[in-house]
């Protein structure tokens, strides 16, 4: 018989039926949800459903968080606290767990699942957020899903799904002390393509994977869907396991073993055959910045805007140089030439603690010279960044130290640039207006958006840092 | 869900690569609730400038294609977000079908499960039908479901694919709800064979 994959065991251990018509039904284990939750609840409604299995729901306040008090009173738009009040009340309805405002452990779903210990391998995950890939990085089937199926797994707790073609990426080598999770994505997504992952589930494996901590190997699975996949993976490794056993393990060490010899079987056989692989070599990789508005733009900080005049195809070439249009750039530009007006650190890409503390490292007691602003991805990070201290360092650089909360990554909080801004971001989206009318975003690692802070422009701390 | 059989209606040669559901429906709307109507706001910032005045520069605002229930994309359209308000957006603009080289994944299963019919197709075909739209605004698409074809008058004819089960779904307006909830016992009887703790609960 061949070997599987991950991604086979997964599916076929979440699969409850198959029919000719409709294809897999999959089982739901765990269900995250938030404010945008709110239209597959007023579904429900109108067709007399109540949710089926709440506590395998969990319900987060982040989309329309605000990022500078916890009052819902001071949100001073009445449709954000119209959608926020409803997230509550909805949950509580149907007595699914709530992480509201003013819960101490609140943060962005994708990095409250694995911090709360959530998540877990073997798990069948989805939430209506297009993010949710980031928990295949601890071994999960983890897919974003429409308001719709939202409705459709809170009345059933299942959802028909096709099984999609499969990749892996093997990332040989090593990557260097200055390239990161980050700049390791955007590299694979400027390889793929923004649509090239389209249909597919991806599988990151090889040594520089391994390599990877659990907070990096969230970083990359979180931005598969911006090479178009809804899945990207991470086979749970020892570095999984003894991330989960610090915030899981309850002294039960029979109990522990039994789950990890399960645990350990989640791996793609050696002789699986995958529909498409693609091979990356590490040692090559060199940190990256987005130059327009897709996060397929990706470049080197050494290298230069590119020139879209060589792109044979017409409307793809139209489409670049509108690109180039709206984010105000040259081709040629020094990438290190580019002078910004703003920077955020933070999302469910950048927001967790390595993040913090690589942009806290390389602000190295220099003052921001604009407005720049942190924000933890849960109030777990901000606690444990302020035990270590890095919340000074951002202070007295001049930083903002905010609130957990989605903030300048969606925008839908309000918090956003002003038309023109340039934004070095450490979110996952570069689209056009993403943080604000006519803001021009660049998608970079949480230690290159600090280095911009405080000189104002991208360095090439890979030549720095030989 | 609305059924969709086949519709002739004029088509609206938007093009464009990547076009992200921020761009269909952008992120400051969507705490509006979709029944208040997300007409005004669909495609929002490439019809209208700061000050709210429409832009000439798109087909999206010229009378020539007034009507058009048909919108030509070009790749990766619908990429990015899984609002499914986007979904809703577009219908509200009044647009039950769109032709594209390519979807984002979720936007297509967002589109299917609603009634708006995704149709993929080659480049090639979406460059001819871009083309022909712009020298002839009035010219009809006819979209067969149940015989999978689309075909522009005095244009383009082509078939193109769709999964077997949304196909059903759509032509017969099937609740895929109602439809799961029938084998209700099924997933009981798997809910049975093996722990679905879900991996605890926070309080």
């Amino acid at each position: 018989m061949q070997a599987t994959t991950l991604f086979d065991k997964l599916w076929s251990r979440h699969a409850v039926m198959e029919h000719p018509l409709a294809g897999t039904l999959l089982f739901i284990d765990r269900h995250l949800l938030h404010e945008g939750s709110r239209n597959a609840f007023s579904l429900l409604r109108r067709r007399g459903l109540k949710v089926r299995r709440p506590e395998l729901a969990t319900a987060i306040t982040d989309h329309y968080a605000p990022t500078t008090s916890r009052d819902l009173a001071r949100v001073d738009v009445a449709s954000r606290r119209q959608i926020i009040a409803d997230l509550s009340a909805n949950a509580r309805e149907a007595g699914i767990d709530l992480l509201d405002l003013s819960h101490p452990s609140q943060g962005i779903v994708h990095v409250i699942g694995p911090e709360l210990g959530l998540t877990r391998p073997g798990m069948s995950i989805v939430c209506g957020d297009s993010h949710t890939a980031t928990h295949g990085a601890i071994g999960a089937l983890a897919f974003g899903i429409g308001a719709s199926q939202v409705a459709h797994v809170l009345a059933t707790q299942a959802l028909w799904q096709k099984k999609p073609r499969q990749m892996r990426v093997v990332v040989n080598g090593r990557l260097k002390p200055c390239v990161t999770a980050k700049d390791l994505t955007l590299a694979v997504i400027a390889r793929l393509g923004a649509a090239g992952g389209t249909g597919h589930a991806i599988e990151y494996a090889g040594p520089a994977i391994e390599a990877l901590s659990v907070e990096g190997r969230l970083t990359l699975c979180n931005m598969t869907i911006e090479a178009g996949a809804r899945f990207g993976l991470v086979a749970p490794d020892q570095l999984t396991f003894d991330y989960l056993r610090d915030r899981i393990f309850d002294g039960d060490e029979a109990g522990w073993q039994a789950q990890l010899d399960e645990w350990k079987a989640l791996r793609t056989g050696d002789t699986a055959v995958f529909d498409r692989e693609v091979e990356i070599d590490a040692a090559s990789l060199k940190p990256m910045i987005t130059w327009g508005t897709s996060p397929e733009d990706g470049v080197s900080v050494g290298g230069v805007i590119p020139d879209p005049a060589s792109i044979a195809e017409m409307s793809r070439r139209k489409s670049k140089i509108a690109a180039l249009d709206y984010m105000g750039l040259e081709p040629g530009t020094p990438v290190t030439d580019i002078r910004f007006d703003r920077v955020f650190i933070g999302s469910c890409t950048n927001g967790r603690i390595e993040d913090l503390r690589a942009a806290a490292g390389a602000v190295g007691g220099r003052k921001v010279v604009m407005p720049s602003i942190v924000v933890p991805g849960s109030m777990r990070v901000k606690a444990q960044a302020e035990r270590e201290g890095l919340h000074r360092i951002f202070l007295e650089a001049g930083f903002e130290w905010r609130l957990s909360g989605c903030s300048m990554c969606s925008g839908m909080n309000g918090d956003l640039g002003r038309p023109g801004e340039r934004c070095a971001s450490t979110s996952n989206r570069n689209f056009v207006g993403r943080q604000g009318a006519g803001v021009r975003t660049h998608l970079v690692s949480p230690a290159m958006a600090a280095t911009i802070a405080v000189t104002g422009h991208p360095v090439d701390i890979s030549e720095t840092a030989q | 869900m609305t059924p969709f059989t086949n519709l002739k209606a004029k088509g609206l040669p938007l093009g464009l690569e990547n076009v992200d559901t921020d761009q269909i429906l952008p992120a400051r709307f969507l705490a509006s609730k979709p029944e208040d109507g997300y007409a005004d706001y669909c495609f929002r910032d490439l019809r209208f400038d700061a000050d709210g005045s429409p832009l000439s520069v798109t087909p999206l605002n010229s009378k020539d294609y007034a009507g058009a229930m048909i919108l030509i994309a070009g790749s990766n359209f619908g990429c990015g977000s899984s609002r499914e308000g986007a979904v809703y957006a577009l219908q509200h603009l009044g647009f039950r079908a769109v032709i594209a080289e390519s979807f984002g994944d979720i936007f297509y299963q967002n589109a299917l499960v609603n009634g708006l019919l995704p149709v993929q197709t080659g480049g090639e075909t979406v460059g001819q039908i871009l083309a022909h739209l712009r020298a002839s605004p009035d010219a009809c698409i006819h979209v067969d479901l149940e015989a999978q074809t689309v075909h522009v008058d005095g244009g383009v004819r082509f078939g193109f694919q769709i999964d077997p089960f949304k196909k059903h779904c759509l032509l017969n307006g099937v609740d895929e709800i109602g439809f799961t909830l029938g084998f209700l016992e099924t997933i009981r009887r798997y809910e049975m064979t093996r722990d679905v703790s879900g991996g605890g609960r926070v309080g």
